[in-house]
């Protein structure tokens, strides 16, 4: 894991460190079992449900991609740090065997009742730059000494 | 906005909006809190290690971001999908798609661990009818608040589910 971050260190505009993921088949059968979501829009690329949606590729789960982005943000929040609330949106599809970027900016830092809070842009991206999952989160950070 | 397809929302459905829905009870698994991890591609051992977990504080190992823990399955029981999920009312729409997760952690509440037993409830919250690319199409809100085994709520979830 990355070193701890602290509140006075972190900048308004800062990266998150990007995460870059091609989730195969198998990855996606482990989310399905991880996740209890067994839809078979997700790994079985012969579902007639594809088909009217002109596609030939499975889907990535929403969830899976959530989860991405709460890794990114988990790892931010470092062993000191809590994570308050991440959320997201599912604005496009992501097809397996492409490349997802998980990707996060820091847009505003806080004080609200003791606590020294860092709020984020956060998404997943596409291979062509497309954010399909755009989101928000809310991390409390310690402060140097503390 | 054109409201050209008449609204799907019944009164039966404006009277489900704000009402709990049935408990749903979710056990959080050493083995499920692995598989999430590993599935998401997780590598801190906190997620694995109960030892690893121990030395860093945590009761036991951590449930991994945006794992909760598994519904209960009962065999021939009816399905169980998200609590409450488009239950006690039907829409004439048949596609579905998620439209958003966001949870809210409360960790000063407790950090969801294995060997926690959590209770799920749901209401939705709204109901909203727009017009898009797809056509007309339905947006329900759900909220639902995880409480364990100590009566502490320790997260709340807020999900968009879209039909068309």
């Amino acid at each position: 894991m990355a070193q701890q971050a602290y509140f006075e260190d972190v900048e308004v505009g800062q990266q998150l460190p990007p995460i870059k993921i091609t989730p195969d088949k198998q990855q996606l059968v482990k989310f399905a079992a991880g996740s209890g979501d067994f839809n078979p829009l997700h790994f079985d690329e012969k579902f007639p449900m594809l088909k009217p949606m002109g596609l030939t590729e499975n889907i990535v789960h929403g969830r899976f991609k959530y989860a991405q982005v709460g890794r990114a943000v988990f790892a931010f929040a470092g062993y000191k740090g809590r994570v308050k609330r991440f959320g997201v949106s599912y604005r496009g599809m992501d097809l397996l065997n492409r490349e997802i970027t998980v990707g996060g900016v820091v847009t505003a830092k806080r004080e609200e009742n003791g606590e020294h809070l860092v709020d984020l842009d956060v998404w997943t991206e596409d291979a062509e730059g497309k954010k399909t999952t755009p989101g928000t989160a809310v991390v409390a950070l310690p402060k140097r000494g503390s | 906005m054109a409201q050209a397809a008449p609204s799907v929302i019944t009164d039966e459905m404006r009277a489900l909006v704000g009402v709990d829905g049935p408990p749903l009870t979710l056990e959080v698994e050493k083995a499920n809190c692995r598989m999430f991890a590993r599935a998401v591609g997780h590598t801190d051992r906190i997620f694995y290690d109960e030892d690893a977990a121990r030395a860093r504080g945590y009761r036991s190992i951590v449930a991994p971001p945006g794992f909760l823990g598994t519904p209960v399955f009962h065999p021939g029981a009816a399905a169980q999908g998200p609590p409450g999920a488009g239950r006690g009312y039907s829409v004439p729409y048949r596609r579905v798609l998620n439209g958003g997760t966001e949870y809210e952690y409360l960790p000063e509440n407790g950090v969801v661990c294995a060997g926690d037993t959590i209770t799920a409830v749901s209401r939705i919250s709204s109901f909203e009818e727009t017009e898009g690319s797809l056509g007309p199409m339905l947006i329900t809100t759900r909220e639902t608040t995880y409480t364990n085994q100590h009566g502490a709520v320790v997260a709340k979830m807020r999900g968009t589910m879209i039909q068309y």
